[in-house]
Formats: C-alpha cells, sequence, structure tokens
C-alpha cells in the first residue's frame, strides 16, 4: 500500500486533525512503514475464517428498562469549556 | 522500619496489627514521593487531603477491631487513566488537564470497598498510547534503575513507583504490553488479567476489545492480593465476565510439580537480545526444577501478531478518540472562530503526536474501501491468533516468554522511529489479541544490571494457575530486588 | 412524457421505554435542558454503554408486526461522524447484523392492496438537540434526547406517490402504537421520516438519481414536500438536466426544498463492530413470548370489524388506523352494545368535533366510556339527538360526566304532553301567518311550524310527539 498525500490529507479530515508541513511529511513516511508492515498480514490464510471482535462469546448482557435519576447538572457542565442556560455552548452550527 | 520498603501484604499485616498507623504509612510514602519525584515523575498528581482524610476514617475502624480486607488502609497509586471522582484523570494528555471526572471506575469503587487508599495518579503515554512512558504531556518517567532509560510503557508510572518505593501498588491498564512491558523494564510484577475479569467501566478508552485493568506489585502475592479485590463481574460492564471467584490465599499455596509448560520457539527468534533470551532459558531450567515439564512448541502466527494488533486497536482508538472534541470538557482551542475549527484546532493543539498517528492510521483500516482488507482481515487474524492459544493449552498448563526483546531502551532511541517501537510489543500484543492472562515477573539481570522479565500466560480466567508458578518462582530466586539494593540507595 | 415517482422511506421512531436505551436516564419527553442526562449518554471518558432488554423486545414486536424474518444472532456497530449533538462522536446503530429484515406492510391504496416491502429494522440511540442562540448567535446543545431508543426503519423503493406514502406511515404508525412500542407522537419527533425520492420516465427500467429529505415530521408537510421534489425532479428531466444526488431539507413554510451544503469535509461513517456491547441472541422461546403477547393488529382488526360488525369498509379503516379510536370506539361499543351507532358517532359527530378544534385522536382526553352513554340515554329517549350532540360537546371540551350535565341543566326529554302542547299554543298564536299559509294549503308552513315549536321546547321534547300534537291542534 502506497501513502500518497492525497491519502494523509484526507486521513487528516476524517480525523479532524490537522498538521503541519513537517509533520505531515513526517506522518507520511511513519504509516508509509508502518503499513508496509502492516501488509504482511495479506501472507496469512484467512478463507473461511469468521472474523472475531470479541474475545469471548458473552451474549444477551441487559440493563433493566427501569428509571435512575440523572446526574446532577453542575456536575454534568462542569469540565464543560463554554456553556450558557445549563447547555454546552458552541459556535453556531451551519445548516 | 522503612516502610517503603515493604510489601503491601506485609503493610497491611502492620497496620492490621496496629504496629504500624496508617498516617505514618502515609507520610512516608508521600516522602518518598516528594524526594524522588521531582527525579522520576512517575506521578501527575497526589490527592493528599483525601487520602489523610480517608486514612482517619479507616484507622478508627481498625482501632475498633472491625475486619477489613487484607489490604486495607494500604495507600495504592492508579494510572491516570482510571476515572476517579472529583480527582483529576489526565490521561497524560493536554486533552484532558484539569479533566474531573464526575464518577468513580468500578475498580476506584472496589478498592475504596476493600478500605485501600488512593494517594496519587500516575504518569503514563499519552490515552496509554506508547512503549515508553514518553508521550505524556507531563513529561517522561525516568526508569528508577537507570535515570537515562525509559521505564517502559504505558504504565510507565505504575511500574517505575513501585520500582522506585514511591508506592506500594499500583493499577495499570494493559492495552498491548503496558502493564507487563514496563514491569518487565522496571524489575515489578505485574499481572494483565484476563479480558472480562476486571471492569472496564471508567477505564478511559484506548482500544475497548483489548483494554484491560491490572495490579502492579512489587511481587506475586501482592499482586494477587490486588487482583482479588478489583477482579469480578460488574454489571456496568457488558464485556465483564462471571468467573469462579479469584481468592488470593490459593496463589501461595499452590505448586507446579507437574505443570507443563510450552515456550513458543517465536518469541525466541530472531530479534530478541541475548541477554533476555539468556534469562528465559535459565528460568526454564529453574522452573524444571521446581518440577514443571517445559518444552518448546512452534507457533508461527507470531509475526502476525503485530499488524493484527496495530490495526484493531487503532481502529477502536480513533472512535474512541473522537469524542474529545473541545466541547464537553477538556481542551478546547482558544483560536477557534468556528464549529470546524474547534474540532480540528482542539485536537490537534490538544493530542500529541503519537496519539494523532495511531488515530490516522485507525482512520485508514476502516476507511471505506480499506475495511475489508484491514480491519476484517485483523478481525480473522484475531481468531486464529486465539484459536492457535487454545491449541496450545491442550498440551500446556502455562505458556513462557520474554516480555519484551531487550531490557529498558535509553530514552529517545524509538521516539523518532515509531515502527521499531511498535515491534518491542512483539511478545505481549497476541496475549490482549487472545484476551488471555499474562503475568510478568522478574526473572534476571542484564549486563548492565538492569531488569529483564518474563511472562507466564494462562488459560481464560486461569489466573490462579500463572500466579501459582510465578509465585513459587519468585520464591526460588532472586530476582525480586530494587534498584535501592543494587546500587546503595536510590539517587 | 409521464413519469414515475419512485419513493422508499427511513422511518425514526422513539420507544415508549421508560429508561434510555444504553442508561437508565428517563425517556421523558421535554424537562430542563440536560436533566436527563448522567455520564453514560453525555459520553463521558471512560463510561460503557449497556442494552436495554425491552429496546430488543420492543424491536422485535416492531419485526413480527410487520411481517419480518428476526435476526436470531444481531448485535450493534459504531457509526462515526462529529456533530455536537453527538456527544460521543459516534452513535451506536446497527449496520452488518441489523435486528428485522425482510418484512413488508400492506396498504390499501388507490390500486387495490398493496405490498411495501421493509428492507430492514434496526436499533440506535437518539442524538441530542441543537438550539440557536439568538442573543450570541451561538448553539446550545442539550443532550437529554441522547441515548434515547430509536427504531429505524427502512422501507423499499415501493411507493409512487404521496398518498401512498401516507398511506404506509399511517399503517406504520398504527402498527407501533398497537403493539405499544411508541406513542409515534410527531410533533415531539418521536416518528420522523427521511423520503428518498426519484422519479424516471414510465417505462424506463432503472430507477432515476434520488434525493433525500430529511427528518419531514409531519403529514402535511411530508406531502407537500412529496409532492414538490417530484415536480423539481420533472422539470429537471424536462429540461434536459440532470438529478444531483444529495441530501435536501424541506421548508414548510416556503413550501420548497434546497440544498444542504454539501459538506467539504470527508464523509465516511467508518462502521465497524461496537466492541462495549456483547451480541444478542434471540431464542424461540423468546419470539414464541412475544407473538403470544402480541396484540390484534389494525389489519386483523380491520377485517374482523367489517364481518363481525357489518361496519363499512371505509369506517372500520379511519377507526382502526388510530388505536386512540379504536380504544374509544371499543369502550362506546362494550356500553352501548351497538358497533354501527357508536362508528356512526365517531365517524360524524367525533370526527366534526376533532376537525373544528384541531385536535389529534391520540390528544382525546375526555372519559372513553361517555359516547357509550350517551348513546345509551339517546337510545332510550331520555335526550333527544339534539341534546346528545349537545351533550357530546361539552364531554369533548370539557370531560362532563353525561348523566349529570343532562340532570343538572334539565336536559331530559319533556314528557309532558300537556306542557308540549301549551307551548305548541303559544307558538302557533305568535305564527298566525303561516298557520294561515298551512290551511290554505301550503304544506311547507307545517314544517316551519314545527321547527318553530322545537325550538320553543329547547329540543327536548321528541319530534313525532311535537308533530302529533300540531297535527291534532290544526286538525
Amino acid at each position: 500500500m502506497q501513502i500518497g498525500s492525497d491519502l494523509v490529507n484526507y486521513l487528516e479530515a476524517l480525523a479532524r486533525i490537522e498538521l503541519t508541513d513537517t509533520q505531515r511529511e513526517k506522518c507520511k513516511s511513519d504509516l508509509q512503514d508502518i503499513l508496509s508492515y502492516i501488509d504482511t498480514l495479506n501472507e496469512l490464510d484467512t478463507s473461511g475464517v469468521e472474523p472475531l471482535s470479541h474475545s469471548f462469546p458473552v451474549t444477551n448482557v441487559f440493563h433493566e428498562d427501569c428509571v435512575q435519576e440523572s446526574k446532577d447538572r453542575d456536575g454534568l457542565l462542569l469540565n464543560a469549556p463554554f456553556k450558557k442556560d445549563g447547555c454546552f455552548k458552541v459556535p453556531k452550527t451551519v445548516e | 522500619m522503612d516502610i517503603c520498603k515493604m510489601t503491601a501484604l506485609e503493610l497491611a499485616g502492620k497496620i492490621h496489627s496496629k504496629e504500624i498507623m496508617i498516617k505514618d504509612a502515609l507520610d512516608a510514602v508521600y516522602k518518598n514521593i516528594d524526594k524522588f519525584d521531582a527525579e522520576y515523575n512517575c506521578y501527575i498528581s497526589t490527592c493528599r487531603e483525601p487520602a489523610y482524610r480517608r486514612a482517619v476514617e479507616i484507622q478508627a475502624r481498625i482501632d475498633a477491631g472491625e475486619i477489613i480486607s487484607a489490604l486495607a488502609g494500604v495507600p495504592v497509586s492508579v494510572k491516570d487513566n482510571i476515572c476517579t471522582k472529583d480527582i483529576e484523570t489526565t490521561c497524560a494528555s493536554l486533552m484532558l488537564k484539569n479533566f474531573k471526572p464526575i464518577y468513580s471506575a468500578s475498580v476506584i469503587d472496589k478498592m475504596e470497598a476493600a478500605d485501600m487508599i488512593l494517594i496519587g495518579k500516575l504518569n503514563m503515554d499519552e490515552f496509554a498510547m506508547g512503549s515508553t512512558s514518553e508521550t505524556s504531556y507531563f513529561g517522561e518517567i525516568s526508569n528508577p534503575w537507570d535515570k537515562g532509560r525509559v521505564p517502559g510503557g504505558s504504565s510507565g508510572g505504575a511500574a517505575a513507583s513501585v520500582s522506585a518505593q514511591e508506592a506500594f501498588l499500583s493499577l495499570g491498564s494493559d492495552t498491548g504490553g503496558s502493564i507487563r512491558q514496563p514491569c518487565s523494564f522496571c524489575g515489578v510484577t505485574g499481572l494483565k488479567p484476563t479480558y472480562g475479569s476486571v471492569s472496564r467501566y471508567g477505564l478511559i478508552a484506548y482500544a475497548s476489545s483489548l483494554d484491560q485493568i491490572g495490579p502492579i506489585a512489587k511481587d506475586v502475592a501482592d499482586c494477587a492480593a490486588l487482583f482479588e479485590i478489583i477482579s469480578g463481574k460488574d454489571a456496568k460492564d457488558g464485556t465483564s465476565m462471571d468467573f469462579p471467584k479469584f481468592e488470593y490465599p490459593n496463589v501461595t499455596n499452590g505448586s507446579i510439580k507437574g505443570k507443563k509448560i510450552g515456550i513458543p520457539a517465536d518469541y525466541l527468534g530472531r530479534g530478541i537480545s541475548c541477554d533476555v533470551k539468556d534469562a528465559i532459558l535459565n528460568a526454564k531450567r529453574e522452573l524444571e526444577n521446581l518440577g514443571a515439564i517445559v518444552e518448546e512448541f512452534a507457533m508461527p502466527i507470531v509475526k502476525y501478531a503485530i499488524p493484527a494488533y496495530y490495526i484493531i486497536a487503532c481502529a477502536e482508538a480513533c472512535s474512541n478518540l473522537s469524542r474529545y472534541d473541545g466541547i464537553k470538557y477538556g481542551y478546547s482551542s482558544p483560536l477557534a472562530e468556528n464549529l470546524k475549527d474547534t474540532y480540528i484546532k482542539s485536537r490537534s493543539e490538544g493530542l500529541g503526536m503519537e496519539v494523532k498517528r495511531r488515530i490516522m492510521l485507525g482512520n485508514f483500516v476502516l476507511s471505506s474501501g480499506y475495511y475489508d482488507s484491514y480491519y476484517k482481515k485483523a478481525l480473522m487474524a484475531k481468531k486464529l491468533i486465539q484459536q492457535s492459544f487454545f491449541d496450545a493449552f491442550t498440551k500446556y498448563d502455562i505458556l513462557l516468554g520474554p516480555v519484551a526483546p531487550t531490557t529498558a531502551l535509553k530514552k529517545g532511541e524509538s521516539l523518532s522511529d515509531p515502527l521499531k517501537m511498535y515491534l518491542g510489543d512483539i511478545y505481549t500484543v497476541m496475549i490482549n489479541i487472545a484476551g488471555l492472562p499474562a503475568v510478568s515477573v522478574p526473572c534476571g539481570f542484564d549486563k548492565d544490571n538492569l531488569p529483564i522479565g518474563m511472562q507466564l500466560i494462562g488459560k481464560p480466567f486461569d489466573e490462579t494457575t500463572i500466579l501459582q508458578a510465578a509465585y513459587v518462582f519468585q520464591k526460588a530466586t532472586d530476582f525480586l530486588k530494587s534498584p535501592a539494593d543494587l546500587q546503595g540507595g536510590l539517587s | 412524457m409521464n413519469y414515475e415517482i419512485t419513493i422508499g422511506l427511513e422511518v425514526h421512531t422513539e420507544l415508549s421505554t421508560k429508561s434510555k436505551i444504553f442508561c437508565n436516564c428517563t425517556t421523558l419527553f421535554g424537562g430542563e435542558p440536560n436533566t436527563h442526562v448522567c455520564e453514560i449518554c453525555s459520553g463521558m471518558p471512560g463510561t460503557l454503554p449497556l442494552l436495554n432488554q425491552t429496546v430488543v423486545e420492543y424491536a422485535v414486536k416492531t419485526g413480527l408486526a410487520t411481517n419480518c424474518s428476526i435476526t436470531r444472532y444481531n448485535k450493534f456497530d459504531r457509526k462515526n461522524y462529529f456533530y455536537p449533538d453527538l456527544p460521543k462522536a459516534y452513535q451506536i446503530s446497527q449496520l452488518y447484523l441489523p435486528v428485522c429484515r425482510n418484512g413488508y406492510v400492506e396498504i390499501d391504496s388507490d390500486a387495490g392492496k398493496k405490498k411495501v416491502r421493509i428492507h430492514e429494522i434496526h436499533m440506535e440511540e437518539d442524538a441530542g438537540k441543537l438550539i440557536h442562540d439568538p442573543w450570541e448567535d451561538c448553539t446550545l446543545v442539550d443532550y437529554n434526547r441522547c441515548g434515547v431508543p430509536l427504531l429505524e426503519i427502512v422501507s423499499e423503493p415501493d411507493m409512487s406517490s404521496a398518498q401512498e406514502v401516507i398511506d404506509y406511515l399511517e399503517k406504520l404508525r398504527a402498527i407501533l402504537q398497537y403493539t405499544g412500542v411508541s406513542d409515534c407522537k410527531m410533533q415531539e419527533g418521536s416518528l420522523r421520516a427521511d423520503i428518498n425520492l426519484s422519479v424516471r420516465p414510465a417505462g424506463q427500467k432503472e430507477l432515476g438519481t434520488r434525493t433525500e429529505m430529511k427528518n419531514m415530521n409531519s403529514f402535511k408537510a411530508i406531502t407537500r414536500a412529496i409532492e414538490s421534489e417530484s415536480k423539481r425532479q420533472i422539470e429537471l428531466l424536462e429540461e434536459g438536466k440532470e438529478v444531483v444526488q444529495q441530501t435536501r431539507r424541506w421548508d414548510d413554510n416556503k413550501g420548497t426544498s434546497y440544498s444542504m451544503r454539501s459538506k467539504e469535509d470527508a464523509h465516511d461513517y467508518k462502521y465497524f463492530p461496537e466492541p462495549d456491547l456483547p451480541p444478542i441472541e434471540i431464542s424461540d422461546a423468546q419470539i414464541d413470548e412475544i407473538k403470544s403477547s402480541m396484540p390484534e393488529l389494525p389489519q386483523n382488526k380491520k377485517l374482523r370489524y367489517i364481518s363481525e360488525f357489518g361496519l363499512p369498509q371505509y369506517d372500520t379503516g379511519i377507526i382502526t388506523n388510530s388505536i386512540h379510536l379504536v380504544y374509544l370506539f371499543e369502550e362506546t361499543v362494550k356500553i352501548c352494545k351497538n358497533p354501527k351507532i357508536a362508528a356512526n358517532w365517531i365517524m360524524v359527530e367525533l370526527m366534526k368535533l376533532l376537525n373544528d378544534s384541531g385536535t389529534l385522536p391520540e390528544n382525546i382526553n375526555f372519559n372513553h366510556s361517555s359516547l357509550g352513554k350517551i348513546i345509551v340515554i339517546l337510545e332510550q329517549g331520555k335526550i333527544t339527538r339534539e341534546t346528545a350532540k349537545k351533550v357530546f360537546g361539552e364531554v369533548f371540551y370539557n370531560d362532563v360526566d353525561p348523566d349529570t350535565y343532562i340532570k343538572d341543566n334539565n336536559l331530559s326529554v319533556m314528557t309532558d304532553s300537556l306542557a308540549i302542547r301549551t307551548a305548541i299554543e303559544d307558538v302557533l298564536t305568535q305564527n298566525e301567518k303561516s298557520v294561515n299559509e298551512y290551511k290554505g294549503g301550503k304544506t311547507q308552513a307545517f314544517q316551519y311550524l314545527i321547527g318553530q315549536s322545537m325550538r320553543a321546547l329547547k329540543g327536548q321534547a321528541q319530534a313525532q310527539e311535537v308533530t302529533k300534537i300540531l297535527k291534532d291542534i290544526l286538525g
């Protein structure tokens, strides 16, 4: 897998991260190294293998449908960088 | 009587018998922190006021003769990615600097119920991403055995603090070796429990399907005692599991006579340093002397462990870390002028380079067009890796291997070359992928007198067997030195 | 040229569970901002979701009621995107193994019965609410709705007109309400639809390029939006232009839709299996249990009303479309024992009151036994039809008790013939002209005199009685 600048830009956009030019160059070559190594995985024969997302076969873990008290609002907003009228405040969302 | 030299169980015994007041234990450990931590940087914060307040309460109950847990009154330190209510929990990131959780992790509640005392939050690699503890926003940690070297990571502070006698016990987290590898580098003992045996509720997620919280201590018995307290099914964690209750006294009563131990030959192949390999082979002989049957076996899938690990871990990480956006908590860029800026600038300024790199990699393996060939492929590799372990466990009770290919690296050595750093995780990541328990115990020293660790890997939820073996091994050997013993006192 | 319109819907419905899908916060609508929120639904670092058992039950119920096959082993996936209303920056949803698949809902279209196929139904969490703050020109974020359980019901593109869409939505709504899965209050956003629409020249095989209109939450707006969007697309094709695949927002005030600024940002949901939630296994036993607890569904009820009660098709359609009308109808029948009369009252008098007052059936808030009581009293001849209508109006607006109201206001039928005769004689005295006209052979004058007499009697005398006495006097 070849990593081009377009791909790095795309990944930055997906991740909502902006790198400086120097970081971007370094990141590109690091990703290139890592992905080249990762590509050795292609040698592994996985035909007919079911992907395993959870290590152990646990199923049906539920909470009962009953209401418990919510958190105190002041606590919830305690760490908010910006807040107003009991809400988190953000720059206006553009439609 | 140097309180800080004691193991946690020794201290607990003396607190229980009232030979030592809890306050004195706190004084002693905080004294060491004050004395050494400017040098080692194990702690991000300490919480002395609540600790002393708690000590008074517990002391009163001990004085009243109330029966309490095996580690009652013992100070404990916690990696800074485990949420502690009203106490800053930073993940060693600018992103969460000053972040005060509004709830405590389940393990914190359990330790509190066992009358242990939280004394501080430990430094680490930022968001637990790294193997050297050099990526912390709060500065790198020094290895107590050699200040020019790293303590390993990501639970570097958790291992180094125990090694430097700035903590009796600590909690770390292990996603791909983050407990075991720093234990190996710092000459202490640490357990990465079976996935699902310790609640992850309140552990700030790096890779949810791999993360586990585990104990780090001076020896196996302490580790086992703390594991007993923090383990067990938790209703708040849907991935935590029901299993027979772990009881630490079983660990100190066991034997390894007749136990079959397998060493994956692929763990001793290319890339391992001579000193580490020798130490493992010595350990093999020691275990044989103790009555175990040890043999090597082939496990060719080892070479696919790192690719599978980094795909899975980074994919989950990029999703888990998307919530850090400068809106609800944490760092928000003062330069942001609109919503898009709030996201991009806050994340770009608030997260470190290693974290960004893994987020980028995670975005790549999940993005449309690459999902099948990377992420899905890695999940199939995961299945095969787990299967190889299960196959091995039809023949062996325990698997043995090195924790890391080398001893502690010099600072700065791997920072510029992330792939090299990733390759150092080769022996540990597989265990997380398979969900298995493994204990890291000291098993020798290299030519520079740096500690070497080995790991004993067990069947799912069979921590008892590997801890028994580790315990017997520790009793029979003499690797439990502290840097203080070797160098005539900590610098 | 003739064009065919093709429409598929993604319907989101909020479930009537007590607590949220992944935590125990209340799902109650409203409340001060951020007061129905905890560390889990606000996505605080370190928290983990735990699935609400009832959500699975409701999903299976809905699937069975819409003829779906139930995915016995299903699981959750993460859908990743950044937006301030989504605190974790991912929505827990189902992509790879949704809980229900391959069902259908039958609607009665102009062309007879028609099956609208359901592609899938999946469980997911709702997002929070963004409030524009005009004072500071910023946005405020309220997480109260975050984590309210949703079902997303995805249809195949099987509908071809606004009317079919409305028929489908009404049917779906009835099913969801009958099963108790959702209250479907559209004004509270608990039933909303994304409309995928394309047009193609009649006879063309492949579908045209589609557009999507998101978050429509009123039948009126949906109808208008479909008409406007299909017209827009047809006009484009007529002009030889192309329809661009895009998401559009319908502005119901202006009666037009506009393209939502196509995001220059990368757009990729990066779905992957949710590692924090174990998969769900649904057993035969559970399905049997849910089946046996299933109430009579709209289609069956409708057929039964027709066969058992002999009601007209049209009336049963209207009544069974709303569980609230069904409740009222069944309670009324229970009391008055006459389904036809009960249905008549609902179709005529109730509908008139609903229309006049702009009330939806779900907001009927009078005692359901009152209508039956009125009918019984009327049938017993104790009140006149006029009085019955008047009393029902009072019941509708003020929830009065019919018996008490009739008694307190002296509305019972006059049975005193002498008093009636006296009143009529007064009327005749005052209407000498009409009396003479009648006597001169003008029969319409008789009707007028009856009307005047009824009026004088405040509608409380039976019309036959009045006629009889009037004839008697006039000879």
